[in-house]
């Protein structure tokens, strides 16, 4: 059976056809999943039984003729996302013992729509990263050569829809986590619109940066996943109320005319040779179609990487102190007084990076340091915004690489953070300004693949699903997968 | 911006993080590097009349709650994941006042 | 005050907590009712569980908005929460959701009346909306404490004076003034033994005629007007001393031990924190506009300096009076029920402040409580008015109402308490007693005029106290001066 070849949406038409069960579909992806796994590491937990359940659900909805474009196809969250009675790690042995006690909005609305839960992927630990290799539970191999890093932190949402063991997947995106590990395997990653998708349930990292989205096969699939998982919740203060619109019917709008911003900014030292290449071609692609392209100076945009690094941290410093070992998570054994819980707790829960970041984030908020540093960021981040602002005046889209260089090897980086942190220096911007960007596949850098990334202003989700639709109906990028997993 | 041993000691204390005497020093030089590299900042032009940026969407303000009880009462359920509950109440070391 | 009349001045602000009386928390749906099982109102959001965010209830700013307008103070038009981190079991988050820079309420002021009747008006720097932390139980664990986070995310408006007070005495005025002032609004119900409004208070001392100020200590969870005082004396006495015999005062925080009538300094609460305050990103800025702070000052009550200028110019009461009777709004309300019902201003003042709440205290009720309702006191101090009983046996009247809960002419009826004023009954009385007491009226017609009171004395038992004490008066001095 090759229902792995298809899209999450074929799957969906196939199921309404009655081509085949949801419970069909969905062992098909489980015996994938139990065969590839272990070389992989993609999943933390695998939940079969609920998977069966839920796909029982679906055929009984397809069947009474209530099923949607979504309903029994099977989807794998990303385990940042509380899902009640199943563990929610977060990629943490702080919660390696955590079973969440209710859903995030996003699990709420996926189920709602009918998908199939497969199970928890993995992830960097706290989203804190670009490799999954900070991961509790091991590093996440990429199944285009397992030899190297799918990107990350949604590393494990990457790994499972790259190897086609699951046909879509959601992420997180804080500073390019949604779409840098897309652009590593080859996937249409898409960060939407900060306030687009509640972050209710969805353990937060740095609050005002952090948005939900999906890693998918194609802007199709993530046109139904968003359009489901989209919209006001009002349990998150920071989600938005304006109304959600028909994402999938809007991707056949056409993109004659598209005015194309280049960021000057991004095609500088760091950038690798083929990436580049690739990138330019599929710009030179797009101008051959009829859009007009700029090229734009974004001057404050190289300091997006210090403005995160000062303001992620801060946040999540703030975030992760609710970990103490009083009412859940990690707890040290025989703590002897207050401070001696306090410190081993999170001292053995939390892994180093997020330990890095803790200490770096309690640092710039710290007496003295506010102003020099927190205050100065969050300037820096204004200045930012308005770059962009006057960007989205001359063009309707910008363009440019989601990742600088293609999947690099696992343990390359992990000796330097700052290189490490380099890796989001072309995605870190959009989450500063909160705009919606996605990552498509546009070529390949020495047989691995290349994103392009596509950023639009507030609210363009149409805009930027209707380009990439574009693009993936001239192309076949998207298609490809690892021969290993065909 | 080089961080000493003590600055780190005292970061983690604010943090309440656990860090071996072996770990100090390899901490400090991250610490200290990320620091250093986020120095840039201050060359950056932020005169008086740029505003910081808290939030990402301009002009968003904080929604209100109607005043209505809508929880029950479901310790049990929540506690499941506790890990020292005794009579209804987390459990920690005594804490003398 | 010893230590002022020796030359220093005492510095006061105080800070006072108040649980505001919503339905739910302040970021959270959960009940805020007093006295449920622990943990029993401790939702999602409340315990911190990750991934829960903080709603913001509409009534808590609502409230903070009537406090504001209460003192004339500037509402914020924008204003921003901030998070205030520290570690500590009940709070839950490891940071408490609080207002820094951008508090909602901005500067404003109450008058306070002093013993002496002279008025004091006593800057609010800010009043603030936060959220309260869980509480810690020590007793029965062991060597553990157990940690109770039903409180944790009930709403509470900070409210931060200026160092403007001088003596405890101002301190305690104040404080009942903002007590007095957040009933009346019912946006806290005063509860102190329940917790819901508390006092720090931060004291110096500083050498009379000194600019400067000298170096404050925070004083903790006061939570009584007593203990207020007393602790600040305390602690103004210490400092004195202290500096007196050379020494420094530290800045640090102290509780105040009533067993001993002692503060002493905090051992938890240490090394001063850096709470690196920054503004919470999971809150957006709060914006109040004109139409919400219209409506707002629409539903104010009239407040109670409004209600006891009031009460002085309309109904003639002192200062001093109308301010006993303004101390809370059902208090007023009760009074002012019984001076329209009884048409005597004064007299309802005299009969509010003495034997009611005599009775009230005694029973240890709340006027709301009282078994003699306001219709019926009036109703009461009308037969006074129109001569039906004495004043004196109006005492008796209200005891009897009191615990029988009848009204006064049920009881006048019932005990034949109505007053004599009929001319020959008097007469007659007087003349029996005259009769019977040939000895004494011989020596009063002789010109022992202090047996005048003896008389009026057996006259008034001769009639079981009814006889009217003006007329008895009246015809025992004709009666008594010769046939």
């Amino acid at each position: 059976m090759s229902l792995h070849r298809e899209t999450g949406a074929e799957i969906g038409r196939g199921l309404a056809a009655r081509r085949y069960s949801s419970v069909e579909v969905t062992r098909h992806f489980l015996e994938r999943i139990e065969r590839a796994n272990p070389a992989l590491n993609a999943f933390v937990t695998v939940t079969a039984e609920r998977a069966l359940a839920d796909a029982k659900r679906a055929d009984a909805r397809i069947a009474r003729g209530e099923g949607g474009p979504l309903t029994g196809v099977p989807v794998a969250h990303k385990d940042i996302f509380c899902t009640t009675g199943i563990l929610t790690s977060c990629g943490s042995r702080m919660l390696a013992n955590f079973v969440a006690p209710y859903d995030a909005a996003v699990v709420e609305r996926l189920d709602a729509a009918g998908m199939v839960l497969l199970g928890k992927t993995n992830m960097d630990e706290f989203a804190m990263g670009s490799s999954n290799e900070t991961s509790f539970y091991g590093p996440v191999k990429n199944p285009w050569d397992t030899a190297r890093v799918p990107g990350g932190s949604s590393g494990g949402s990457a790994a499972a829809v790259a190897s086609r063991i699951a046909p879509v997947a959601t992420g997180t995106d804080t500073g390019g986590s949604i779409r840098q590990p897309g652009a590593l395997t080859g996937l249409t990653g898409f960060k939407p619109t900060y306030g687009r998708v509640s972050r209710y349930g969805m353990i937060a990292f740095a609050s005002s940066l952090d948005q939900a989205g999906v890693l998918a096969q194609s802007a199709e699939d993530a046109a139904l996943v968003l359009g489901a998982m989209a919209g006001h919740d009002a349990r998150d203060s920071t989600s938005v109320a304006a109304p959600v619109p028909d994402y999938a019917a809007g991707l056949e709008k056409p993109v004659k005319g598209l005015k194309i911003g280049i960021i000057r900014e991004f095609f500088g030292a760091g950038l690798e040779a083929e990436t580049g290449a690739a990138v330019r071609a599929a710009i030179e692609a797009f101008r051959g179609e009829g859009a007009t392209v700029e090229e734009l100076s974004l001057p404050n945009l190289p300091l997006s990487v210090p403005t995160y690094y000062v303001v992620a941290p801060a946040e999540c410093s703030s975030n992760l102190s609710r970990f103490d070992g009083v009412r859940f998570g990690h707890r040290c054994k025989d703590p002897k007084d207050l401070l001696d819980l306090y410190r081993r707790s999170r001292g053995e829960g939390f892994g180093a990076e997020v330990k890095r970041r803790i200490m770096t984030g309690t640092y710039v908020l710290s007496a003295g340091y506010y102003d020099a540093y927190y205050l100065k960021a969050q300037k820096v981040r204004s200045l930012i915004n308005e770059d962009f602002k006057r960007a989205f005046a001359r063009v309707d889209v910008l363009m440019g690489p989601t990742a600088p260089t293609p999947a690099f090897a696992i343990g390359a980086k992990t000796d330097d953070p700052i290189l490490m942190y380099l890796n989001d220096i072309y995605t870190i911007g959009a989450n500063l300004a909160g705009l919606p960007a996605v990552s498509v596949p546009c070529g390949l850098s020495g047989g691995l693949p290349v994103g392009l990334q596509v950023i639009g202003p507030h609210f363009a989700e149409e805009r930027l699903l209707a380009v990439a639709h574009a693009w993936q109906r001239a192309t076949d990028w998207h298609r490809r997968m690892p021969g290993a997993y065909a | 911006m080089t961080l000493t041993r003590r600055d780190v000691e005292n970061i983690a204390h604010l943090a309440r993080l656990e860090i071996t005497e072996a770990e100090l020093p390899v901490y400090a030089g991250s610490l200290s590097a990320i620091l250093a590299f986020v120095e840039q900042l201050s060359a950056a032009p932020t005169a008086d009349d740029v505003l910081p940026m808290a939030h990402p969407l301009e002009g968003q303000v904080q929604p209100l709650r109607e005043d209505r009880v809508t929880e029950i009462d479901r310790h049990e359920a929540y506690q499941a994941n506790a890990p020292a509950v005794e009579a209804a109440l987390y459990l920690v070391p005594k804490v003398i006042e | 005050m010893s230590a002022v009349a020796n030359g220093w001045e005492t510095v006061i602000g105080l800070e006072i907590h108040a649980q505001l009386a919503t339905r739910s928390k302040i970021f959270s749906a959960s009940a805020t009712a007093y006295g449920a099982p622990p943990n029993a109102q401790a939702n999602l959001v409340d315990l911190g569980y990750p991934g829960t965010l903080p709603v913001l209830n509409r009534e808590a700013v609502r409230m903070a908005v009537k406090f504001g307008l209460a003192i004339g103070a500037r509402i914020a038009p924008r204003s921003v929460f901030a998070r205030k981190n520290y570690f500590y079991p009940d709070l839950p988050k490891g940071y408490q959701i609080s207002q820094y820079e951008l508090p909602v309420v901005a500067r404003g002021e109450v008058v306070i009346l002093l013993e002496d009747g002279a008025r004091k008006t006593v800057g609010v720097t800010r009043a603030h909306l936060e959220e309260d932390a869980g509480k810690s139980l020590h007793e029965g664990l062991g060597r553990m404490s157990g940690i109770d986070l039903n409180r944790a995310g009930t709403p509470l408006l900070e409210i931060v004076s200026e160092p403007d007070m001088r003596s405890a005495r101002e301190a305690v005025a104040y404080m009942k003034k903002i007590h007095t002032l957040v009933r009346y609004l019912e946006v806290c119900d005063g509860n102190m033994q329940e917790g819901s409004f508390r006092c720090d208070a931060n004291v110096s001392v500083r050498r009379a005629g000194a600019s400067e100020l000298g170096t404050r200590c925070e004083i903790k969870n006061l939570n009584s007007f007593r203990f207020v005082e007393r602790a600040i004396n305390h602690e103004v006495e210490r400092q004195v001393e202290l500096i007196e015999g050379g020494g420094k005062v530290v800045q640090e925080t102290r509780l105040y031990d009533p067993d001993r009538d002692e503060t002493r300094a905090m051992r938890s609460k240490e090394e001063a924190n850096d709470y690196r305050y920054f503004p919470d990103p999971d809150l957006l800025p709060l914006e109040i506009d004109e139409a919400f702070v219209a409506d707002v000052r629409a539903g104010l009550p009239e407040l109670p300096d409004a209600k006891a200028a009031r009460f002085a110019r309309e109904h003639g009461l002192s200062d001093y009076d109308a301010g006993v009777l303004t101390a809370s709004r059902e208090l007023a309300a009760y009074y002012e029920a019984v001076a329209s019902g009884a048409g005597e201003p004064k007299l309802a003042a005299n009969w509010v402040m003495g034997e009611l709440s005599g009775f009230l205290n005694r029973d240890g009720l709340e006027i709301g409580a009282s078994p003699v309702d306001a219709a019926a006191l009036a109703g009461m101090l009308k037969r006074i008015v129109d001569g039906t009983i004495s004043g004196k046996l109006a005492k008796d009247v209200f005891e009897a109402m009191w615990s029988e809960r009848k009204d006064a002419d049920a009881v006048i009826a019932e005990r034949g308490l109505r007053q004599i004023t009929d001319t020959g009954a008097i007469e007659k009385a007087i003349r029996d007693v005259m009769a019977a007491n040939p000895g004494h009226l011989a020596d009063y017609r002789a010109g022992k005029d202090k047996l005048f009171g003896f008389f009026v004395g057996q006259v008034m038992k001769a009639t079981a106290g009814k006889a009217n004490p003006a007329q008895v008066n009246e015809l025992l001095r004709k009666l008594l001066a010769g046939p």
